[in-house]
């Protein structure tokens, strides 16, 4: 059952071979017996009463295709009346008086929340170690990062603990750990989906997407998720496609853009390898592919490393211990209740990042640093520009290698290397997939595939081909 | 030495929308505390601001009420800081490119004109309160303010004395009233200075070192604290000593300022564009309706009434000073075109006075301007002399009857019949003949009596022109 994707649940759904309150009590207790410590809470009762109303709909014959799907929310979403920590000890307390947009559209879909997901602090790191509740594990190797910073989206649907999750992406975080689990995860175009009560890392670059088991199934939630919100100024007033209608569509003649620079040294030569197959696959199809140029890209690392942490700087200011969640014991005065709070309150990473974009805001900084990480960032999209003049889409790898040990990367440095080829189509705005492609050091390979704005159907297209003539995405872990 | 005053004003005006600048909750003043803060005023993780489209067509009615440069695409920024009564740890505001440029307003004083010129103006978000004598040892912070727009006017440092900044501040004061962005309500906080003062020697081209001065929120204030900084840094520059940049709080109580905090100690507000707002971006099209929708602004509506009605320049002043006042007039002056002088002085007068004494605006008053309009037709067609008038205004103060239900009610009608008035007047000269004596070998005081004799027979009510000459004429 926990194999099935959205199609097949909902057709079985559908046909009564199951009904949905026995689907969550399946899930559910997969999750109780799961050691991926990919939820920070399981909402089983909330499940149990909205699978109770999925099947009253289902009975009805008022059902959509997505009624009664269970699926897993990244704890970065405000839901109501349900913790919402974002993976940290400073909202560990912090119940939601209200849903983000996201959470609303789902619960208006009649999906089944079963919890919601571990996460990187803040959604502060690539593989889930910055998390206030512990590191999530990577299905396929429980001693390998599942990714960040949705990786406990990732583990939760590449382990069977659900049908898919949603996550959010601001440099990567959900294209990476659907690479390093081996799902399919779709980055949207800055805009296509409302901010307004997805906790706030970097606001311009924040974008929540689906991950899920199949192409397909990426295109069935975004038809959800989409869409203008009046209550996020920055969400696009740009019409929401049936993100299904053309995934069959051919992609004879597609012109692919290989950039030399995500082929550079530091990338993993199995990891190559399998991306280069699967290039040669979508050749196969009829795609013509040429090599492109992304001459900025090199500079992507440190603009991103200036203009995320200078705006979460700002965006984590409102978690001072004064009106909700965490506060100090005792303090002596109100600089003290600031100060402690939040040393105490905040992970190392967050602690980092705020002093990083605090430093580089100041007087005397400003221009220095965040102003001219904003110049790299229009010649990055500028670069983007010229080669979707070129191409149809780009093609790269989503990560320099594969699954990492727990523990074994120390150096924040090092870490931030990982995001090399993520953190571009972030910068300048675009959407992202990443897509199962083979295996390396037999842990999933993830390809990815930027496309031009608003063409999230063309990718879930491509995706959607790719999956009709490979296996990869159908793969599951041993331990499954 | 000699030493020139040189002060800077910063003004914040409480935008009149009935939402916030940046949510849907209400801004209505003085509700109980924290029930108008919603989920975006309360900086819960998570929400984003929506700007009030209102907030900037009445920033843009300011800009173009002073003739101001309106920039077409500004932008919002964040101001970075820790305080209690600031939710999301840093205010929305404008710092690089404010909706309103450079432009310039006239005061006048003493019948004397001058320009100040006004650097900049721009919106941003009001913080909530922090209340401390709520409970014993907490302090308490009430959110209802959080997020009220505001529109903070930026003057260049062009006043030489605390009255050209009083002239100034009431200027503008009166300007955002009559083009109706701000309710004016000083107590309730909706308009606020901040003074930056500096003195330098006489002739001297440079600035001297400034002290900001916060906390003033009325002209009275305004002009003591200013005069108060101009002699401590007299003091201090006599003194051989260096004033230090600073700013210092006005106590109105203990009428001193002190030192909140030297330049040191200033916070780096660490400005950046706020990610989760666009630009603004406003079309030819809206200035130019906005434009449409301005009143008769003080400065005109001064001249006509000089012009056109005749008053003089004290009189104009007075009456525009207030838009309520001035709309006031004009409503009575839709019936006594010729009176205008009548109006003007029970305008002025008696319903002033009045309104003063009850500490009531004059969009309250129990007496409206058609119902005073009233009053003053009953003056000039002669029912009533203007001594009794002002009683039957009191009358009309304290109850819902007009001047002619009052008039009618306590039989005030003058009497205007000259037979029973002759007649009366006879009847008192028959019965005081030793008086009569009197007037005629040349006591013309005397005339007095006669008069107070007729108004006791007639209850007041002769016309005591008409009683007066017909007393000389039958003595005589």
């Amino acid at each position: 059952m926990h194999t099935k994707t959205i199609v097949e649940l909902s057709q079985g759904l559908k046909d009564k071979n199951f009904s949905c309150v026995e689907l969550m009590q399946y899930y559910l207790n997969r999750i109780n017996q799961s050691d991926l410590n990919a939820f920070i809470t399981v909402t089983d009762e909330l499940a149990l009463a909205q699978a109770q109303v999925a099947d009253d709909k289902i009975a009805l014959g008022n059902a959509s295709i997505l009624t009664g799907i269970p699926y897993a929310h990244k704890d970065i979403f405000c839901t109501k009346g349900v913790k919402t920590s974002a993976g940290s000890k400073m909202l560990d307390t912090f119940v939601s008086p209200y849903d983000a947009t996201v959470s609303q559209k789902l619960n208006q879909a009649d999906l089944v929340m079963l919890g919601k997901t571990n996460m990187d602090e803040f959604a502060m790191g690539s593989s889930n170690e910055n998390s206030f509740y512990g590191a999530v594990k990577n299905p396929w190797n429980r001693l390998k990062i599942p990714g960040g910073s949705s990786g406990g989206s990732a583990a939760s649907v590449a382990g069977g603990l659900s049908c898919f999750a949603t996550g959010t992406d601001t440099g990567g975080s959900i294209r990476q750990p659907a690479s390093l689990c081996g799902i399919t995860g779709l980055k949207p175009t800055y805009g296509r989906i409302s901010r307004y009560g997805m906790i706030a890392y970097a606001s311009s670059l924040d974008q929540a997407g689906p991950m899920t088991k199949t192409a397909q199934d990426a295109a069935i939630v975004l038809n959800v998720m989409a869409g203008f919100d009046e209550k996020d100024s920055t969400s696009a007033e740009q019409k929401v496609p049936d993100y299904t209608s053309n995934l069959n569509d051919s992609i004879k003649g597609l012109i692919i853009g290989l950039p030399k620079e995500f082929f550079s040294s530091g990338l993993d030569d199995e990891v190559a390898s399998n991306i280069m197959l699967a290039v040669k696959e979508f050749e196969v199809m009829g795609a013509i592919v040429k090599e492109v140029s992304l001459p900025n890209s090199a500079y992507a690392i440190p603009a991103y490393y200036i203009v995320a942490p200078c705006e979460c700087s700002s965006n984590l200011s409102r978690l001072d211990g004064i009106r909700y969640g965490y506060r100090t014991k005792d303090a002596k005065n109100l600089e003290d209740l600031y100060l402690r709070s939040r040393s105490e309150g905040f992970g190392e990473e967050v602690k980092r990042r705020i002093m990083i974009g605090a430093y580089a805001l100041s007087v005397g900084y400003y221009d220095a640093y965040y102003l001219k990480a904003q110049k790299v960032r229009h010649l990055i999209s500028d670069d983007f520009k010229k080669v979707f003049e070129q191409v149809d889409v780009i093609m790269g790898p989503v990560s320099p290698t594969t699954a990492f040990d727990l523990g074994s990367v120390k150096n924040p440095v090092s870490m931030y290397l990982a995001d090399i080829y993520t953190l571009s189509a972030n910068l300048a705005g675009l959407p992202g997939m990443s897509i199962p492609a083979g295996f390396a050091q037999n842990l999933p390979v993830g390809l990815q595939i930027i496309g031009n704005y608003w063409s999230e159907s063309r990718l879930l297209n491509i995706a959607h081909q790719f999956q009709l003539q490979t296996d990869w995405h159908l793969k599951t872990p041993q331990e499954y | 030495m000699e030493w020139e005053t040189v002060i800077g004003l910063e003004i914040h005006v409480q935008l009149n929308t009935k939402s916030k600048i940046f949510s849907a909750a209400s801004t209505q003043y003085g509700q109980k505390p924290n029930s108008q803060a919603c989920a975006v005023d309360l900086g819960l993780p998570g929400v984003l601001p929506v700007l009030n489209v209102e907030a900037v067509n009445k920033a843009i009615k300011f800009g173009v009420a002073i003739n101001a440069h309106i920039n077409q695409r500004n932008i919002f920024d964040r101001k970075n800081y820790f305080y209690p009564d600031l939710p999301k740890g840093y205010q929305i505001s404008q710092m690089n490119r404010p909706i309103v440029g450079e432009g310039k307003i006239e005061i006048t004083l003493s019948d004397q004109t001058k320009v100040v010129g006004i650097t900049r103006a721009h919106l941003e978000e009001d913080a909530g309160k922090s209340i401390h004598d709520m409970f014993d040892d907490d302090t308490t912070i009430d959110l209802n303010r959080a997020g009220t727009p505001l529109l903070e006017i930026v003057s260049e440092p062009d006043m030489r004395s605390a009255k050209e900044a009083v002239a100034y501040a009431k200027k503008i004061y009166t300007l955002v009233q009559y083009i109706d962005i701000c309710d004016g309500n000083m107590q309730e906080g909706s308009f606020r200075c901040d003074a930056n003062v500096s003195i330098r020697s006489k002739g001297q081209k440079e600035l001297g070192m400034r002290a900001e001065l916060k906390n003033i929120n009325s002209f009275k204030f305004l002009e003591r604290a200013i005069n108060l900084e101009v002699e401590r840094q007299q003091d201090i520059l006599e003194e051989g000593d260096k004033v230090v940049q600073e700013t210092r709080l006005y106590d109105s109580e203990k009428h001193e300022t002190r030192s909140m905090r030297s330049k040191e100690e200033a916070n780096d507000y660490r400005y950046f564009p706020d990610p989760d707002l666009l630009p603004v971006e406003i079309s030819d099209e809206l200035l130019e309706k906005i434009r449409q929708t301005l009143p008769e602004l003080p400065a005109q509506k001064k001249a006509r009434f000089v012009a056109e009605l005749g008053l003089s320049n004290y009189d104009a002043d007075m009456l525009t000073l207030q838009r309520p006042l001035a709309d006031y007039l004009e409503i009575m002056l839709e019936h006594h075109a010729s009176n205008v002088k009548l109006c003007a002085n029970w305008v002025m007068g008696e319903l002033s006075a009045s309104l003063n004494k009850h500490k009531i605006d004059i969009q309250n008053s129990p007496i409206t301007a058609q119902a005073l309009s009233l009053l003053i037709s009953r003056i000039s067609d002669g029912t009533i002399s203007g001594k009794t008038a002002k009683d039957v205004f009191k009358a009309m103060w304290d109850s819902e009857d007009n001047a002619d239900e009052i008039i009618q009610a306590k039989g005030l009608k003058q009497m205007t019949d000259t037979d029973e008035i002759e007649a009366i007047v006879e009847q008192v000269i028959a019965n005081n003949v030793p008086q009569v004596t009197q007037f005629k070998s040349g006591n013309d005081k005397i005339l007095d009596f006669f008069v107070g004799q007729i108004m006791k027979l007639t209850a007041g009510k002769a016309n005591p022109k008409q009683v007066n000459e017909l007393l000389r004429n039958k003595l005589s």
